[in-house]
């Protein structure tokens, strides 16, 4: 009795998530998030890597044929013309960086209506891809297209770029340095509100103009904008596929497929259907794409260190 | 119009009054589900109608119609034949469906090709429909190749259709020399070009020779298969062809005839709709068979039979052998398959077709003049993968014809490795 009526001096005895509420909560938020990477990225990655082991159909029963798709990478034309085209993409496509800085310096000023013509700059990255390629498709037409009447204004023969197997990856990377220019533009446009007046200044007192005022002191200062349009530049470039799909549809003759491209032909398109071997080739673009993922990672990862 | 509405009223009664002495017997009843591919407006309209007619034979039965865009239907009748299969679903005949043969997702359906009523009427279609010597659906609608030409161009040089290959030569030099293009081709989409090989390879060294490549049997290396590609940069080289051609679909090439830039067009019938709305009648374009090549070799033609299945996994069997029984017959062809529907040709013997030049001139050229035989498409008789690297080889040899050496090696390789 006695006992019962002492007041209780012990602390309340908490749960098992009051104890680890702090170690635990961010798991919880985080949790949804990780659930769906894993079904939707992680795991594919892993499933990938195992069905190009295989023969299969996607129907019948799948075969185990170890390395067999791979080797047959090794001695498939058709491949190591997308390879190629796919690095032509990579160098080229680079070019909507500086594009994009020019243009965002040129409209990075004050005068009457400059947001419509900063908008007007960015419309082409509002279009679909879909709409691009069509438009370019036209433009280029060896006889009725614009560009073809405009070099017969100055004396050129008409000239057939998706028709001709040397030109056409080249005319799709133009078509898709269209849209992409526009963004890496509103990136540099973002990026030079930030930078610092009191810098360009000093810059100006020391006798920094012009060039040399572009190259040591804003483009410094745009570090951050230039890192997002790399990146976005790099992944844009090894997934397209829209462009090549509306505009030469890989052809002619399959010279303007690159490997994401290839790829839906083995494995998805009307005569295609081996898993395996579009696995295989999957398994190479996603090998590729790493190189650079892990670079960009790595390089974010050292400037939170440098950060802290 | 009002001949064939009086007609197919009165098919309708006779379907409906046959219908109510057979539901008596056995009526059918739960849900029958058909996918149809069939998403263009004109063969969607016949098709819908067709399924409304019996239905309403069948009150009993609840009718489900799923409609697929036909590219996409390609890619998807893969998943919806495992996974969720409906109980009637339309494809393509010949080598087109062997792979889900093959996998056991069609249902044999034998017993109805043992029928009196369909193996009397369907025999010319039973070929393409057998894979190991048994039936695994039904065609509904067939339609003839060969080459669309502007008769007025012809007439205003005194040209006329060719009955052999130097014929057909000497043509098209007039046109040239007149600034006139013998074919107008569309090869983006690399289809285009099987057809002028299967033609030329048909006339060269006939339907025999034809089917055992596509079975495999044949290096592409073979020099008969050589002869053929000579024929072929015969017209390549005379500059036959409309240039540029690997940048057009086979709608964006129809114009060169529509404007009378080019003179003739190697195509199925359904060329002639398009055509015909560009504005041209039917006194400026006519229809020839593909000219002789080689003297004493068989004539035989491509025909693409578009057909019905009953998946493995269908749920309502019963009520799909009836509904697949009901396309097949004589008074639904002769109406799914007029001018004013599908304008194609019924692959019932008994049904009749309609009063249209190029329907009448392929009919008669497919009954009557093709000896060797009638073969599918070059995409359906050749499997997927040889087709799909050939037809880009053939593409490639008409623009560059020099380096058909290199292509035909690669398809050589294609080969051994496709019919291990």
């Amino acid at each position: 009795m006695t006992v019962t009526a002492l007041p209780d001096t012990e602390p309340p005895k908490r749960g098992w998530y009051k104890r680890n509420e702090i170690a635990v909560t961010p798991w919880l938020f985080l949790a949804p998030a990780i659930l769906f990477f894993a079904v939707y990225v992680v795991i594919p990655i892993f499933q990938s890597f195992s069905i190009s082991l295989y023969d299969w159909d996607g129907l019948g029963q799948a075969e185990y044929i170890g390395l067999g798709n791979y080797a047959e990478l090794m001695n498939d034309r058709a491949f190591e013309v997308s390879l190629w085209n796919n690095l032509k993409w990579l160098v080229f496509y680079l070019l909507a960086i500086p594009a994009g800085l020019f243009i965002a310096l040129f409209l990075n000023q004050t005068v009457t209506g400059i947001r419509i013509y900063k908008s007007l700059f960015f419309f082409p990255f509002v279009l679909s891809q879909v709409v691009v390629g069509l438009v370019f498709a036209w433009f280029y037409l060896p006889n009725e297209g614009l560009l073809s009447n405009m070099l017969a204004l100055v004396g050129f023969g008409p000239v057939n770029v998706l028709g001709d197997p040397t030109w056409a990856t080249y005319g799709i990377i133009a078509a898709g340095l269209w849209p992409q220019t526009a963004y890496c533009m509103i990136l540099y446009l973002t990026g030079l509100n930030a930078v610092d007046p009191e810098q360009v200044e000093a810059a100006r007192l020391d006798g920094a103009k012009g060039w040399k005022m572009l190259w040591y002191v804003i483009i410094p200062q745009l570090k951050p904008a230039t890192f997002i349009a790399f990146v976005v530049t790099i992944i844009g470039a090894l997934r397209s596929f829209d462009l090549i799909s509306i505009m030469t549809n890989g052809g002619p003759f399959g010279q303007t497929r690159v490997l994401s491209f290839y790829m839906f032909e083995k494995a998805l398109s009307e005569y295609g259907f081996r898993m395996g071997y579009g696995a295989a080739i999957a398994v190479v673009l996603f090998l590729i794409m790493l190189v650079f993922i892990s670079y960009f990672l790595w390089s974010m990862y050292r400037d939170e260190q440098g950060g802290r | 119009m009002r001949s064939t509405l009086t007609a197919s009223a009165l098919a309708l009664t006779a379907a409906f009054a046959a219908s109510t002495a057979f539901a008596q017997g056995d009526a059918l009843s739960g849900d029958l589900k058909i996918f149809l591919d069939t998403s263009n407006p004109a063969p969607r309209a016949t098709m819908e109608a067709m399924i409304d007619r019996f239905g309403e034979m069948h009150p009993e039965l609840n009718i489900e119609t799923t409609v697929i865009d036909r590219e996409a239907y390609k890619t998807q009748i893969r998943n919806f034949l495992t996974a969720d299969a409906p109980d009637v679903a339309t494809w393509y005949a010949a080598n087109r469906m062997r792979p889900y043969v093959e996998a056991g997702l069609f249902e044999d359906v034998s017993d109805l090709w043992a029928e009196p009523e369909i193996a009397d009427n369907l025999a010319s279609t039973k070929g393409a429909m057998t894979i190991d010597g048994k039936q695994w659906g039904v065609p509904y609608t067939y339609y003839q190749w060969g080459i669309y030409y502007r008769k007025d161009l012809y007439d205003q040089y005194g040209l006329s259709e060719p009955a052999t290959f130097d014929e057909m030569k000497s043509n098209c030099q007039t046109l040239l020399d007149n600034g006139v293009k013998c074919y107008t081709i569309g090869t983006k989409f690399l289809w285009t070009a099987g057809g002028w090989f299967d033609y030329l390879n048909l006339r060269t060294h006939g339907y025999d020779f034809h089917m055992e490549m596509a079975a495999g049997e044949v290096p592409w290396t073979d020099d008969r298969v050589r002869q053929t590609f000579a024929n072929w940069r015969e017209l390549i080289d005379m500059g036959a062809y409309v240039d540029n051609h690997q940048n057009y679909s086979w709608q964006e090439a129809l114009p060169f005839m529509v404007n009378g830039d080019a003179a003739a067009y190697l195509m199925g019938n359904f060329a002639v709709a398009p055509l015909r709305e560009a504005g041209l009648s039917d006194d400026q374009i006519d229809f020839y068979q593909f000219p002789a090549i080689t003297e004493g070799v068989e004539m035989a033609e491509d025909a693409p039979t578009d057909t019905f299945h009953i998946p493995a996994n269908a749920s309502n069997k019963e009520a799909a052998r009836e509904f697949l029984r009901f396309v097949v017959s004589a008074e639904e062809q002769t109406i799914i398959n007029n001018g004013e529907n599908l304008g194609q040709l019924p692959v019932n013997a008994s049904a009749s077709i309609d009063d249209d030049k190029f329907l009448e001139q392929g009919f008669a050229m497919l009954s009557s003049n093709s000896p060797g035989g009638v073969a599918q498409f070059f995409d359906r008789d050749f499997p997927a993968e040889m087709a799909a690297e050939a037809m880009q080889g053939f593409q490639e040899f008409m623009v560059f014809p020099d380096n058909l050496d290199d292509i035909l090696a690669r398809l050589e390789q294609v080969r051994e490795r496709v019919y291990k």
